[in-house]
């Protein structure tokens, strides 16, 4: 923290930059709201939304909890899990729905 | 908290300890949530009776929420920003307006839930409602928690119990309060908008 000069820390960013990460989560919110009222984008919807929710995400995570400045060890102490977490999230609907998929291709077996 | 003491929770590497260990805390629970929302993608689309999803989800109404959650992350940077330098007076104000906003959303939420109990959808319904009371019930016990906390730090504030000197213990609240908000962006895309 930039107050007690700690380690691997550099100072937080403005008031001014917080104001601006705030009005850019209001618009990536307003897009995909937008995104799921348009029948247009319905086609790519999804692919969409998860771009659209991993930049929220990466704002907050960047600039609110101060990732982008703090120590790379707490990017790690959050990072690691997360990626854990994605790819057990991959792994069941990979087996879930992967299963399904060859279970109908074998004729409904 | 005089420097000196604020300098006994560093550790080997530099880093404060209580900010460590509350990143750890954060990545256990990514794999909570993780699991919670990994469930309700495997039973998505799997009940056999309804309510189903695209006949009961405000959309409308819960963007107002993800509003109301987001703006609540930027009061309380605000705060953290407004203690940090001193200024407890609008330390005070965005401190108390961030559990304000908290507060609303699990308004929202106690009306949102009423109103699918009323439509028939109840934990034991079918797997859609089972999946989405456990996650979204448990996302909300973690707002409430985290409302509870922020309350305590605007009472310690208004009794002159909070200052610059305890500027990280703002800073770990913000962090469950942020880690909350990022976890309802997820929620509010994979529940809400993939229908």
């Amino acid at each position: 923290m930039a107050e007690d000069g700690h380690a691997g820390e550099r100072a937080h960013p403005t008031a001014g930059v917080y104001l601006r990460v705030a009005a850019a989560l209001v618009v990536l919110t307003v897009l995909e709201v937008g995104v799921f009222y348009v029948p247009a984008f319905h086609a790519v919807l999804v692919p969409t939304l998860l771009v659209l929710s991993a930049a929220k995400f990466s704002l907050v995570v960047m600039f609110y909890m101060h990732l982008k400045a703090d120590s790379r060890f707490f990017t790690f102490l959050f990072g690691a899990p997360l990626l854990l977490a994605t790819g057990v999230l991959v792994a069941l609907l990979l087996l879930f729905f992967g299963a399904l998929t060859l279970r109908g291709a074998a004729g409904g077996g | 908290m005089t420097h000196a003491v604020a300098a006994t929770h560093h550790t080997s590497m530099g880093l404060d300890s209580r900010k460590m260990a509350f990143w750890a805390f954060i990545g256990s629970e990514c794999l909570l949530f993780g699991s919670l929302i990994s469930t309700y993608l495997v039973y998505k689309g799997r009940s056999v009776v309804g309510p189903y999803p695209h006949e009961i989800l405000n959309i409308p109404f819960t963007s107002v929420s993800t509003f109301d959650l987001l703006m609540s992350s930027l009061m309380m940077v605000l705060a953290l920003a407004a203690v940090q330098r001193g200024d407890m007076k609008w330390g005070k104000i965005w401190l108390f307006s961030t559990a304000l906003l908290g507060l609303v959303f699990l308004g929202g939420q106690v009306i949102e839930f009423t109103e699918f109990v009323h439509k028939g959808l109840t934990i034991s319904t079918n797997l859609f409602g089972c999946t989405f009371f456990v996650l979204t019930g448990t996302h909300g016990a973690h707002v409430t928690v985290g409302v509870l906390w922020l309350l305590t730090l605007w009472v310690r504030a208004l009794q002159g119990k909070l200052g610059p000197a305890n500027a990280m213990t703002v800073e770990i609240t913000g962090l469950y309060w942020h880690f909350v908000d990022v976890v309802w962006i997820v929620i509010f895309t994979v529940v809400y908008l993939i229908q």
